[in-house]
């Protein structure tokens, strides 16, 4: 009987690229989320809204981590995060690093930081708000950072992190 | 301190500066009731729930201005009906009228109705959130009463979970270094969200279930019906229906210039017997609706500063 032989998965690439190349997958270029906590990984991918992004979009969940136990971690290709988008996804992983990638590279490291107003991104979780009733995008103040307390710009309803619902 | 074109939406939307210069114009217009001020403009009251005090005071000072009014008590009998959105129907109202004044069950209506409108939006009432023009009547009955506002010992009792006219009236009143007293039973006490912004503003509180308690210590005892509506089972409205009464023992242990004050209308938590004692402030509160209606409108359409 004829032996097949198993495909080297990837034969050519030195040692030092191999490692490189397992660590940041496959993203030559684009933005890397890690530390996000496991159960907020799919609300990171909401926020961003990259169910429609067009490029490579990597999601991982339940990875070990020292630091937080289980971690998930986002890879988006082509596409570098600004400021103000991730600073959206504070409400779910403050504690997230975001790092921006060149040629497999760190480029830039951006700090999650909680904003002060939170635009279109959260629901109200008061069913009688006029944002649940009328197409109107939501706008929330964030009245304590930690625990993480924000206000309805509109029905001035407080909610803490444990009501804080995404919006599609 | 120019009020021209400002909306009047939430109570939390303005200062203490802000609110004494609105109280000194209503004091104005309480003592000059006659004036034509307002001829040739035209208010729109959109009421998209009823409303029979908002409603009547907001018409009545805004003709006895010398204005128009325009609008509907009614939801039923307009566009709503056909589908078109609040958005829509303030973008049409303000090619008619002046002034709007809205009254919409869903809360943030008005905030969204603002921020529709190019001419000021007055709040008459968002669902269970804000009730600006009544907060501002009960500082004033307060003020006109007390002779002050400054470090009052102020009493709520009631259904202070759901009544949006405490709520309005504890966040104003944190402005004039109060005392307060909160009665109710632990199912329908202030919510914990206020409490925080009290002990962060550094306001004193104080909260039992027993109306008697604190009564000597008390400048003003605001009493709130218990209302039927808010509860699902009519069985645990039962159960608080008629759990305080203010009646003549009662004064036996008050201070002699204790006012009690209620938004109305009342069902029994108020004897009849108090109307006529100098306690009761209740039915003068319900006036100063007027003179207040009165100073806001002339406030926002800029013809008082």
């Amino acid at each position: 009987m004829k032996k097949i032989r198993a495909k080297k998965a990837v034969p050519s690439l030195p040692k030092e690229d191999l490692k490189r190349e397992l660590k940041i997958s496959a993203i030559d270029e684009g933005t890397v989320i890690d530390h996000i906590p496991t159960d907020a990984t799919f609300r990171v991918v909401e926020i961003l809204d990259l169910e429609n992004h067009k490029g490579v979009v990597s999601i991982a969940t339940n990875l070990q981590s020292k630091s937080i136990g289980k971690k998930g971690i986002v890879k988006v290709g082509g596409k570098n995060l600004t400021q103000d988008e991730v600073n959206k996804i504070a409400i779910v992983a403050p504690d997230a690093t975001v790092n921006l990638i060149k040629n497999y590279d760190v480029r830039e490291k951006i700090k999650v930081k909680t904003p002060d107003v939170i635009d279109n991104v959260v629901k109200c979780s008061n069913p009688v708000c006029i944002t649940n009733n009328e197409q109107v995008p939501t706008r929330f103040y964030v009245v304590k950072k930690d625990p993480l307390k924000i206000k309805c710009h509109y029905c001035e309803r407080s909610m803490g992190k444990e009501d804080i619902e995404i919006k599609h | 301190m120019d009020f021209k074109n400002r909306d009047i939406i939430s109570i939390n939307d303005f200062s203490k500066e802000e609110l004494l210069h609105i109280l000194k114009i209503v004091r104005q217009a309480e003592q000059k009731p006659k004036s034509s001020m307002l001829r040739g403009k035209i208010l729109a009251a959109l009421f998209f729930e009823p409303s029979t005090r908002t409603r009547l005071s907001f018409v009545s000072s805004m003709e006895q201005l010398g204005g128009e009014v325009i609008g509907f008590s009614n939801a039923n009998t307009t566009s709503i009906q056909k589908g078109e959105s609040l958005w829509d129907t303030i973008k049409m109202t303000e090619q008619y009228a002046d002034v709007i004044v809205i009254r919409h069950p869903l809360e943030g209506s008005a905030r969204l109705a603002a921020e529709a409108a190019s001419i000021p939006v007055i709040n008459g009432g968002d669902g269970s959130n804000q009730h600006p023009t009544q907060t501002i009547l009960d500082l004033y009955t307060i003020q006109k009463t007390k002779g002050k506002l400054e470090g009052l010992n102020v009493g709520f009792v009631g259904d202070l979970k759901y009544g949006r006219t405490v709520h309005s009236l504890v966040m104003a009143l944190s402005h004039f270094n109060p005392n307060f007293y909160f009665i109710a039973p632990d199912e329908l006490q202030i919510p914990e969200n206020y409490l925080d912004d009290l002990f962060q503003k550094k306001v004193k509180y104080h909260k039992t279930s027993d109306l008697n308690r604190f009564s000597k210590e008390l400048d003003v005892l605001y009493v709130t019906r218990i209302q039927k509506e808010r509860f699902p089972d009519p069985l645990e409205y039962e159960k608080f229906k008629g759990i305080y009464r203010i009646d003549q023992p009662f004064l036996l242990n008050v201070k002699k210039d204790l006012k009690i004050m209620h938004p109305l209308p009342r069902i029994d938590e108020i004897d009849k017997s108090i109307d006529d004692t100098p306690h009761a402030a209740y039915f003068e509160q319900a006036a100063n609706g007027i003179p207040v209606r009165k100073a806001l409108l002339a406030l926002v359409l800029g013809k008082i500063k």
